[in-house]
């Protein structure tokens, strides 16, 4: 596994935001023995996450997710590539400097992989030990950590006492205690119940606040990404193919995988009895059947009515839904357009001039 | 029973105590860190060394398949080299400490098998030295199981220092073939077999005691 080390370190002042975490390049590739040809885990990728942004790699299982965030900390030795975090080229050290170096990423876990053998207070006293802290500033740096997380009074509590939530607070705790500057997030909350999982998810939003901690987290749930990410990238088949801002990618994804991600996560299908009446292409007695989405400005204006007034179409809601996606509002809305072609035509250009994406989902028959 | 009898019996219960004792620590020492060394240079692991880990391999086996009394009267003459002789007590403890080695190291590595390779990862991603691992992570998560290890060691080696008292190692075993069976005497033979079982049950109970302490699963 000889990993080609390009030498190009980023020059300072290059960005006007410091990249936090820079992967130049970097792929994996598994191989077994007796077989020449490896499994590409992962494609040559770039990802580059500034300073305090938290950025969310979305994908299905088997997509690469675990193997990308892997890399960042060399858990995983990229087969090509660099990895640079915090001005520091990963795949450059020594593994005793690399060591150094990883005192200041923190990391959790799916599972948490708190040892079963200490508690709560230990756990997290565990990455200052392996430093060489003294005993007595473990003891000062552990506590505000433990009240930090709401589990002061868990400290000499063993981890089975817990709960899944309680002990990956622990896990983020100890995460935390060596003052890392990146935290990485491996399917952090997909162990954990909804609620748990949310508020988990406020504690990292927390620390990123608190802490100007730069996070990158993988997930399959696009409520992880919803909730806390400021830039998501999606991953598929060991690349990496779409990213964007948050609220751009959940307004309007770039790709069908994205567009699929989506409409999962928002649930809105039209009703099976309305799919059973669509036709394909418009006939003479027929009203076109659309999803919209809207966002921004779109939200607070009255679109519903003006169309009715200015193209002389009625609407009639079939499915709507209001997300609040960080700062933005998102609406989505399944509705027929009752009127002649036309109109309805006239009234599809107005939405679209007016910074909504209009999907004719097919038509249905005039009940007249 | 004559005092001269109980005097015998419980020389004989000491000698006993001493080989398993000299033999168990023995092989403690040198068995769990072979153990460690067994787990650490698999494949994969933190100091992953598979041709190093496949000549380990070979020796633990080939030292686990040798039956003890073979083992016993194969090694006499490195026996007398090491304790100057090849009767006694001291005799008995070096093939004792031979065949306890590989069992106590298979153990371990079993016991070591048993962590969550997530544990040894969040600890490299802490950026800890293999050393750490060993010592910080994989000792004190595989401790009850450790405990287990010792246990199951200590009962084998009170079974096969009876044996070795048959050769002329002295100790229980030596007492209830002299006296139970040369001799025709049953008490001295139920005597024996309940100080062992005593014993026995003594180390059992307490090495339960020790892993149930240890464990916080």
């Amino acid at each position: 596994m000889a990993a080609r080390r390009l030498t190009a370190r980023p020059s300072p002042g290059a960005t006007p935001v410091a990249q936090m975490i820079r992967l130049q390049n970097v792929s994996k590739t598994y191989f077994t023995k007796g077989k020449r040809d490896g499994v590409e885990a992962l494609k040559p990728v770039d990802l580059h996450v500034p300073q305090g942004q938290i950025h969310g790699v979305i994908g299905l299982s088997g997509a690469g997710k675990s193997t990308l965030i892997r890399c960042v900390n060399l858990l995983e030795r990229p087969t090509t590539g660099t990895v640079t975090v915090d001005g520091q080229e990963l795949t450059g050290l020594s593994r005793d400097a690399l060591n150094q170096a990883r005192h200041r990423i923190g990391m959790i876990f799916q599972h948490f992989n708190l040892l079963t053998s200490r508690t709560v207070f230990d756990n997290v006293a565990l990455p200052l030990e392996l430093m060489g802290v003294k005993k007595a500033e473990i003891r000062e740096r552990v506590t505000p950590l433990l009240e930090l997380v709401g589990l002061a009074d868990k400290a000499s509590h063993y981890p089975a006492q817990l709960s899944g939530g309680q002990k990956q607070r622990v896990a983020i705790a100890r995460a935390l205690a060596s003052r890392p500057r990146v935290l990485l997030c491996d399917e952090a909350t997909s162990a954990l119940d909804p609620h748990t999982t949310g508020a988990i998810l406020e504690l990292l939003q927390d620390i990123n606040q608190k802490l100007g901690l730069t996070i990158l987290l993988i997930t399959h749930e696009m409520e992880v990404v919803k909730t806390i990410c400021h830039r998501v990238s999606l991953i598929s088949g060991g690349e990496l193919v779409e990213e964007a801002d948050v609220g751009d990618f959940f307004t309007a994804p770039g790709t069908q995988l994205g567009r699929d991600f989506l409409n999962d996560f928002l649930e809105l299908e039209p009703p099976r009895t309305l799919v059973e009446r669509l036709e394909e292409s418009p006939g003479a007695k027929t009203h076109p059947v659309v999803r919209l989405a809207f966002s921004g400005d779109a939200v607070s204006t009255p679109l519903i009515s003006r169309l009715a007034r200015e193209c002389g179409v009625d609407v009639s809601i079939l499915q709507a839904k209001v997300e609040s996606i960080q700062d933005r509002t998102l609406g989505l809305m399944i509705a027929e357009l009752m009127g002649d072609a036309d109109d309805t035509r006239r009234a599809i250009a107005y939405l679209e001039t007016h910074d909504l994406k209009v999907e004719v989902l097919g038509h249905v028959q005039r009940d007249d | 029973m004559s005092s001269a009898m109980i005097e015998l019996i419980l020389e004989a219960t000491l000698d006993t105590l001493y080989m398993v004792a000299i033999s168990g620590l023995i092989s403690a020492a040198v068995g769990i860190p072979l153990g460690v060394l067994l787990n650490v240079t698999r494949p994969r692991q933190v100091l992953a060394q598979p041709a190093l880990n496949g000549v380990l391999g070979i020796i633990t086996n080939v030292g686990r398949s040798v039956p003890f009394i073979i083992l016993m009267v194969a090694i006499i003459p490195f026996t007398r080299a090491l304790v100057g002789s090849s009767i006694g007590t001291n005799a008995a403890v070096v093939p004792l400490t031979i065949a306890a080695i590989p069992f106590v190291a298979r153990l371990v590595e079993g016991a070591l098998n048993e962590i969550p390779p997530g544990l040894v990862e969040a600890a490299q991603s802490m950026g800890a030295t293999p050393w750490q691992i060993i010592t910080r992570v994989l000792l004190p998560e595989a401790r009850g199981g450790i405990f287990t290890a010792l246990t199951v060691t200590i009962v084998t080696l009170i079974s096969y220092s009876a044996m070795a008292g048959a050769v002329g190692g002295g100790g229980l075993g030596d007492l209830g073939i002299r006296y139970g069976y040369n001799r025709f005497n049953p008490t001295i033979m139920l005597i024996t077999v309940v100080i062992l079982v005593v014993m026995v049950q003594g180390f059992q109970s307490l090495g339960d005691y020790l892993v149930r302490k240890s464990d916080h699963k």
